[in-house]
């Protein structure tokens, strides 16, 4: 579903993403790990535009992300997007967060949008908080409001940037049991996260990028049991040390 | 000697009178709040544009009304966009075009210093707001619309008042046109009974009376919305 073919993108001199290739089936989960700086967070977002790059092609369901002619806001509204800041709009109610997309970029009804947005916020079990505004959540909650938002788009492929890294760590489990239930309903998933556990369990591959390449891109059991390269294996080490 | 105060002028005839310039002052300081915004709203998503020539065309637009003193803008309007007016649109030739042409100077100045606080304000709104609601489906157009602007406005809000308090200070400025705002009405009557420094006097209390009470609810607003 989503191709990335040979991409590279460059700030100046500074290699961001070098040559980076990988793909994401229906109903894969692709977990891309790696250390900071290595262009994780980067590589996700070329998929859907946010970041432009310099060489390549990415195509989401045979749709070319870079070519010029594309049209980026209707390819976005296919994608579920997840930040690691959750970026829930903070003037609006938790319930005009989950239906400003689907009203005004999916043309639906206002209805018709609060009848499906309710049901994944219910969901993700906060139905209780719809008119609460953002700032009145904790980040867990804020979290699982934007991934009802994202799924409230219906998209065809979820994409999450490190959605745990700014949480407190007893949040993080109430946002990865919501990932782990979408993956078990066959959700097309691609996550750049630190989160080594829940990529052990749910991940159907496991993509490892170090100084903007990616060093090693496999099926889960091998990148956990035989890591190939020198990189993972270090990286592994450190985190289940 | 002390002087002889004498404020027999502050009849009710006269306070009539007065009242009539107070609301004109009101009115002008209300549409050129409004367009302001408006237009001043406009000129900040050019300035932050990606296109190079809207930056530099809203930019020396900015730099421009920044750098004139808002009594020269007031006496070019004054004399120049009337007559362009009256022969573009071949109005008779006593068509008062005063107010409208006050109306649109002070319009487009207040446009120039909206501008500049509404794109501080925008500046303000942390970048992952756009990613977010681009990453939705939204266009630069509708994120802008629907997610950032609402955001800068209230941020700015107590700004954005504040110049409105100013703005209406220097509505006192269309004497300059002979036009019979609150300030203009005062000095015509304290000329004509011979009591300018009365109505002076009565003019500058009020309005320090009504800029005090009005910039208190701006603070009580700010307080609010800093929340």
């Amino acid at each position: 579903m989503i191709h990335i073919e040979d991409v590279s993108k460059s700030f100046g001199a500074f290699q961001v993403l070098d040559r980076c290739t990988t793909a994401v089936a229906r109903g894969d989960v692709v977990v891309v790990c790696g250390p900071s700086g290595s262009g994780k967070s980067t590589l996700i977002k070329t998929v859907n535009g946010l970041e432009p790059f310099q060489r390549g092609e990415i195509t989401v369901d045979g749709v070319s992300v870079g070519h010029p002619k594309t049209n980026l806001p209707k390819l976005r509204a296919r994608l579920g997007m997840v930040f690691q800041t959750f970026e829930l709009f903070p003037h609006l109610s938790v319930r005009q967060n989950l239906t400003v997309g689907q009203v005004k970029v999916l043309g639906r009804g206002l209805e018709e949008a609060t009848v499906r947005g309710l049901a994944y916020l219910d969901r993700v079990g906060l139905l209780a908080q719809q008119d609460k505004y953002p700032g009145q959540l904790s980040g867990g909650q804020q979290q699982r409001v934007a991934i009802a938002r994202a799924l409230a788009m219906d998209p065809i492929a979820m994409l999450f940037d490190e959605p745990t890294s700014a949480l407190d760590p007893e949040m993080i489990n109430e946002v990865l049991d919501v990932m782990v239930g979408l993956a078990q309903d066959g959700m097309t998933m691609m996550i750049v996260t630190h989160e080594m556990g829940f990529a052990r369990k749910v991940a159907t591959r496991v993509a490892f990028m170090d100084h903007g390449r990616i060093v090693e891109d496999s099926p889960r059991d091998l990148f956990f049991d035989a890591p190939r390269s020198e990189r993972a294996r270090a990286f592994l080490a450190k985190i289940f040390r | 000697m002390a002087y002889p105060f004498d404020f027999s002028s502050l009849d009710r005839r006269n306070l009539e009178i007065l009242g009539e310039g107070m609301a004109l002052s009101l009115e002008i300081t209300g549409v050129a709040v409004v367009i302001g915004i408006g237009w001043g709203t406009l000129l900040a998503t050019m300035r932050l544009s990606s296109r190079r020539p809207l930056r530099w065309l809203a930019a020396g637009y900015v730099n421009l009304f920044r750098a004139i003193p808002l009594v020269m803008v007031l006496l070019w309007f004054f004399l120049v966009v009337p007559r362009l007016l009256q022969r573009t649109l071949h109005l008779p030739a006593d068509t008062d075009l005063r107010l409208v042409s006050a109306l649109v100077a002070f319009s487009l100045f207040e446009a120039a210093y909206y501008s500049e606080i509404i794109r501080a304000g925008i500046q303000a709104v942390p970048k992952g707001q756009l990613a977010a609601s681009l990453a939705l489906g939204m266009t630069y157009g509708q994120s802008m619309r629907l997610v950032i602007l609402p955001q800068a406005l209230r941020h700015m809000l107590p700004l954005l008042l504040t110049q409105a308090i100013v703005l209406f200070q220097d509505t006192s400025l269309v004497y300059v046109s002979a036009l019979a705002d609150f300030f203009g009405q005062a000095y015509g009557i304290g000329e004509r009974d011979g009591r300018i420094v009365e109505l002076l006097l009565f003019a500058g209390a009020t309005y320090l009376v009504m800029c005090v009470i009005a910039s208190r609810m701006v603070q009580r607003l700010a307080r609010r919305v800093g929340r």
